[in-house]
């Protein structure tokens, strides 16, 4: 699929067989975006945890939020780590904060030319990326631009 | 600050070093573990005690020779102490020493030694991503985006210190030049004979943005080891006994936490480290005469070098340059062994090792006079440490 931003070959992100991680795989798929939230004391905490590290409860839940936010960090990778990014070098890693989720972060690759121009502080949004077709299918999280 | 009520300061010292032939990964003639027998053999003959001597062990980062086989190998009567620093990286090659430190402070053990032992050609490579087909938990946030080394995993932190900071990338180059300056006079070096100019680290292939491959330690093959024991036992072994002033680990507030959601992002995670250190080991940063800061990435070297009080975010571009950095003219000698980007990536023992080297005035770039020597280990992983060396004059 050349729709991709990287290439088919690299590992399949499969929900952990412990379940916690599930919410936010499941989401995905629906090309929605949910991150946890506590019930408790309203703390958003991203990765998932087994409890909320704001006030330790174990009754954290989950939320929809809006899959937009804006460039905290990126890097380019050039020298390829996995074989099949062998021809896919350079991409452009960005880390996303999202204001909105009490500014929690997510690591996706930049939609679209990866030497196009763009800054710290830039709004972006969510690119759903379908891989219907692997064996276990999965949708990741890219970040386009907003210009 | 006040004293601590219980510092290890000057209650212990190293009486030994010891290191292999250093190899380019891959290179190592020798079993990984006949080199870790082969560094801890050299400490033992170098502080001049037999080898059954030792009755402790502390290592890090997983390390894959085991105390027990270890001391079989050495002819040790007892075991006394066997200790391993949860943690991955270099982050834990201060700590072994702090926690053979402690092991000998407690009276659990009374010569203890810390080594690291690395054949990366013998097992799996450090810069080498995922070989399964499915990723799950906190790698599956980021390998199906291409971010799997350790690199990959710290790059974006050194491109929001520039941004936060207004931090210059020639202060990485400054920290990759300096140390390549100082292989050139260490034989034990992997790069000795091989000088970096400035137009080849510019030229160099960018591994990912903003590191150049010169900003990239070095994948090695060899083994290191440091022996303490009580500054008592250490006067009897040698008239020139180079003091633990202190030795720290830990990390900031969630350092673990997954998908680069640390709350403080932009650290070496030394920042809670530090000031204890400093009040552990009774000195401040205008008093120490050289620094080894562990290099993973120049990058994390600035956030060390700044979280460590020898400069601020706003003096960094100005006092982070090559001629302050090198030994033994400049204001802030730096990783004067050429460090894990030039003499070897030990995890960060031939740091520890350097450091001791120069209280004791033997090093291949001395800093004159060197009374007072700074190392720490692993900046930006989930648990760091560092560590203070003095000689006798500074305990007075």
């Amino acid at each position: 699929m050349s729709d991709y931003v990287l290439p088919e070959g690299l590992p399949a992100p499969v929900p952990a067989r412990d379940g916690l991680d599930r919410p936010y795989w499941e989401g995905t798929r629906r090309h929605e975006l949910w991150v946890q939230h506590c019930p408790e004391c309203g703390t958003w905490q991203w990765g998932p945890e087994w409890n909320c590290h704001g006030c330790r409860s174990f009754a954290i839940g989950w939320d929809q939020v809006a899959p937009e936010g804006v460039l905290y960090s990126w890097q380019r990778p050039w020298h390829p780590v996995h074989g099949a990014l062998a021809d896919a070098v350079p991409y452009t890693v960005v880390l996303v904060e999202l204001p909105h989720a009490g500014g929690v972060r997510m690591v996706g690759n930049l939609f679209g030319d990866p030497m196009q121009p763009f800054a710290i502080g830039d709004r972006v949004e969510a690119v759903f990326e379908d891989h219907d077709d692997s064996p276990t299918p999965f949708t990741l999280v890219q970040w386009r631009v907003l210009r | 600050m006040g004293e601590l009520e219980h510092s290890l300061r000057g209650r212990v010292a190293v009486v030994g070093v010891g290191e292999t032939t250093y190899y380019k990964r891959g290179q190592s003639p020798d079993p990984e573990f006949v080199l870790v027998l082969r560094a801890i053999l050299a400490a033992c003959a170098d502080a001049g005690i037999d080898p059954s001597t030792i009755d402790g062990f502390c290592s890090y980062s997983n390390d894959r020779n085991t105390p027990a086989r270890l001391s079989a190998a050495l002819g040790c009567d007892v075991i006394r102490y066997s200790n391993m620093q949860w943690g991955g990286g270099g982050g834990g090659a201060a700590a072994a020493v702090q926690n053979a430190s402690a092991a000998v402070l407690s009276g659990s053990a009374d010569c203890v030694v810390a080594y690291r032992g690395l054949a990366q050609g013998q097992f799996g490579r450090f810069g080498q991503g995922a070989r399964s087909s499915t990723i799950s938990g906190a790698a599956a946030l980021t390998a199906p985006y291409g971010v799997m080394s350790p690199a990959q995993t710290y790059a974006m932190r050194t491109t929001r210190l520039f941004h936060d900071h207004g931090i210059s990338p020639d202060t990485l180059k400054a920290v990759s030049l300096a140390a390549y300056h100082h292989a050139q006079n260490n034989p034990r070096a992997v790069m000795y004979g091989r000088p970096l100019t400035p137009e080849a680290y510019d030229a160099s292939r960018w591994i990912t943005e903003p590191f150049h491959l010169y900003d990239v330690c070095l994948e090695n093959d060899g083994a290191a080891a440091v022996i303490v024991m009580s500054a008592e036992r250490a006067r009897d072994l040698t008239d020139r006994p180079v003091y633990v002033l202190g030795a720290q680990q830990g990390g900031p507030r969630r350092s673990g936490v997954a998908g680069h959601n640390q709350p403080d992002y932009v650290t070496s995670s030394l920042k809670p480290v530090i000031p204890r250190l400093y009040q552990q080991a009774g000195v401040t940063p205008a008093d120490v005469d050289v620094v080894q800061s562990y290099e993973n990435f120049t990058g994390a070297v600035v956030m060390s070098l700044i979280e460590s009080g020898f400069c601020t975010y706003e003096s960094a571009n100005e006092v982070l340059t090559f001629d302050n950095l090198i030994a033994p003219s400049g204001k802030l000698p730096l990783n004067t062994s050429g460090g894990n980007l030039a003499e070897c990536y030990m995890h960060g023992l031939g740091l520890v090792i350097e450091a001791v080297r120069q209280v004791r005035g033997t090093s291949t770039n001395q800093v004159p006079g060197a009374k007072v020597s700074f190392v720490n280990a692993g900046p930006m992983v989930e648990v760091v440490s560092a560590a203070i060396f003095g000689s006798a004059e500074v305990l007075g």
